[in-house]
């Protein structure tokens, strides 16, 4: 255990060096660029006093390694400056938007999780017959498909053409807002017993969650499904069988949990390449997240606010990358105990 | 063995190569779907029913018609014909996957083979930590940001997918070559004295070359993925460029009542991507590659 232990704070520490890494990279991007950034920021007809107050502000009149000193020492208080969209401190701004991405990409996990697998599972038993070949054409399809363009297809047909969905943001105006807890608007309404809300929070989630949750959802499933069939003809099944186990016994103890190895690593993957698609489909439903808020900084130019943005997301990226570590070594005992060894 | 003998077995690999792709309907149709993209893409101007709508230009008496014979695609609100501005926005689409690509390939590729072959120096700890770093969040969000520093256009996108994309080639590279690294011809052909180049780039490059090759095929159609976001965020190609991303933002103004402004640019990104995707799986499975 102390070796396991030992991995998952290396592990740790590496990613706390990356993100330090990350914070240097954006920085020198953001501020080595050709041009000012204090010209750019705040446009051509902006007086020249004012934009000499604000390079003074944000240290731009000092060398790099000091603007970067500097922004470090604010980051590590939790200040992370201004913001010259919001007017605001951008610390404040991320606290206010990261929980409505962070229950997003939360209900995107659970679904593309939950019936990528069921999916996969559903296709290795009956595989080569139709409900595997459909899952293939739809995996494919999936695969094709960048989560913007599912998104508008949503919009069109659910929330124009059916009106079965919500269109834009958490909740519905018409409904009262729960009280601000946790930031999760499903949780906080279950907290305020507010049912109704509740209801309404989670099918504002539909549409956005679902259209990013798609694309990697379908891989999940073709992962699962030949990773079963692949063990399926290991010689444990063999011995189980002849044991006369029950085959649904069979498939839910003792296949599934080596078949969804890979499938977890992967998921991992497009978890965290889902962060970055969030950035549009936030944008089209106007959900009001850290992703959205990123678009507005960027097309701002609001050096603060954006740097600030992609810190968030490399600690999500990074949770992320550990918790699936921590699932793949409780899963596959071999790597918990590979790891024991020191191996 | 002759030079004759050498050009017979290569013969006989692509044959077999050729019969392991064709066997597969699959590749065959991805094959297809991207070369009658290139075609449009290429002969754009000729092709076109319209090849004066890819600017821009303006007839409001034609604007916002549905799709008819006229206009299969129907108009955007400017009475540009839709199907006209897709073959050309395939052609930037291209032009923005075969830059991008044959910038950070080449550059990724070098990277990951030197990190390799020097692996356990300080060399290989300098590569492959940078490398961590532009791994640590998502290309797109990176490449967002880079283009919305830079001023925002067409180069300046295909400039920050290029600086998020090469650490991807890097890492894959890296890890075949660190596994090659201590095969017996390597050494073997280090104790005859071979130098570093000839080592790296004789030696180790030819064995990457399935996985390289995979991914490149794959990666066209994610690079024209990207591109394509990042336009349609405003952040890439700007109006009136006719980009695949930016018609469909375009036609997101107009949704539900004029539906195929922004459908028909969707579909057509989405068959580029299927064509590109499926024809990758197609030489993976050709070239044997296990994993890319």
């Amino acid at each position: 255990m102390m070796r396991f232990l030992k991995f998952i704070v290396k592990r740790f520490l590496h990613s706390i060096l990356v993100l330090f890494g990350l914070s240097i990279l954006i920085f020198v991007i953001a501020r080595v660029i050709p041009g000012d950034p204090a010209r750019m920021a705040l446009g051509p007809r902006a007086p020249e006093s004012v934009v000499q107050k604000f390079r003074e502000d944000l240290h731009l009149d000092k060398p790099l390694y000091a603007q970067y000193y500097y922004w470090l020492a604010g980051a590590l208080r939790g200040d992370l400056g201004m913001s010259l969209f919001t007017k605001r401190q951008v610390a404040d701004d991320v606290k206010e938007f990261f929980p409505a991405t962070f229950e997003l990409m939360l209900f995107t996990g659970l679904v593309m999780s939950v019936f990528g697998i069921l999916l996969g599972i559903v296709s290795a038993r009956h595989s080569n017959r139709w409900p595997d070949n459909t899952v293939r054409v739809f995996s494919y399809l999936g695969v094709c498909t960048p989560a913007f363009v599912f998104a508008i297809l949503f919009l069109l047909l659910f929330g124009y053409v059916f009106q079965i969905l919500p269109t834009i943001g958490r909740i519905s105006p018409a409904i009262t807002r729960p009280p601000t807890r946790t930031g999760l608007m499903t949780l906080d309404s279950l907290l305020a017993g507010n049912l109704a809300a509740f209801w309404d929070a989670i099918k504002h989630l539909v549409m956005p969650g679902v259209a990013l949750a798609l694309g990697p959802m379908a891989q999940e499933a073709r992962i699962t499904r030949s990773s079963m069939t692949d063990n399926l003809q290991r010689d444990f099944i063999a011995l189980e069988r002849s044991q006369a186990i029950p085959e649904r016994r069979i498939m839910s103890k003792y296949l599934l949990r080596i078949s969804v190895i890979p499938t977890v690593s992967v998921l991992g993957l497009d978890f965290a390449s889902q962060l970055g698609w969030a950035f549009l489909v936030e944008l089209i439903f106007n959900w009001p997240g850290i992703s959205r808020y990123g678009i507005n900084v960027m097309l701002h130019k609001d050096l603060n606010a954006i740097v600030a943005v992609i810190m968030i997301i490399g600690l999500m990226f990074m949770v992320v990358n550990i918790v699936v570590d921590l699932i793949v070594s409780w899963l596959d005992p071999r790597i918990r105990l590979g790891a024991e060894r020191g191996e | 063995m002759g030079i004759a003998g050498n050009r017979a077995v290569l013969f006989d690999k692509i044959k077999r190569a050729w019969y392991k792709f064709s066997k597969n309907p699959l590749s065959i149709v991805g094959g297809a779907i991207v070369f009658v993209v290139v075609f449009l893409a290429v002969f754009a101007p000729f092709v076109a029913p319209y090849p004066q709508h890819a600017g821009s230009f303006v007839n409001f008496s034609e604007a916002s018609q549905p799709p008819s014979l006229r206009y299969l695609c129907g108009t955007d609100a400017f009475g540009r014909d839709i199907l006209s501005r897709i073959f050309f926005g395939f052609r930037l689409s291209l032009i923005m996957g075969v830059v991008v690509i044959s910038l950070t390939a080449p550059a990724g590729v070098t990277l990951g083979l030197v990190a390799g072959y020097m692996k356990g120096s300080w060399v290989e700890t300098i590569i492959m930590r940078i490398t961590d770093i532009f791994v640590a969040v998502p290309p797109l969000v990176l490449a967002l940001a880079v283009c919305s520093i830079l001023q925002p256009n067409i180069f300046n996108a295909m400039m920050a997918v290029s600086l998020m994309w090469w650490p991807w080639y890097c890492r894959m590279v890296f890890g075949i070559a660190s596994s090659i690294r201590n095969e017996f011809y390597v050494q073997a052909a280090e104790i005859t004295g071979a130098g570093k180049m000839h080592i790296i780039f004789k030696e180790m490059l030819p064995n990457c070359f399935g996985p390289i090759f995979t991914k490149v095929s794959l990666d066209m159609g994610w690079v024209i993925l990207i591109g394509s976001a990042l336009s349609f965020v405003g952040l890439g190609a700007q109006p009136p460029t006719p980009d695949l991303g930016t018609m469909v933002a375009d036609g997101g103004k107009y949704m539900p009542d004029q539906w195929w402004i922004a459908v028909f640019p969707a579909f057509a990104i989405m068959l580029v991507v299927f064509g590109f995707n499926i024809l990758g799986d197609g030489i993976r499975d050709m070239l044997e590659v296990e994993d890319v």
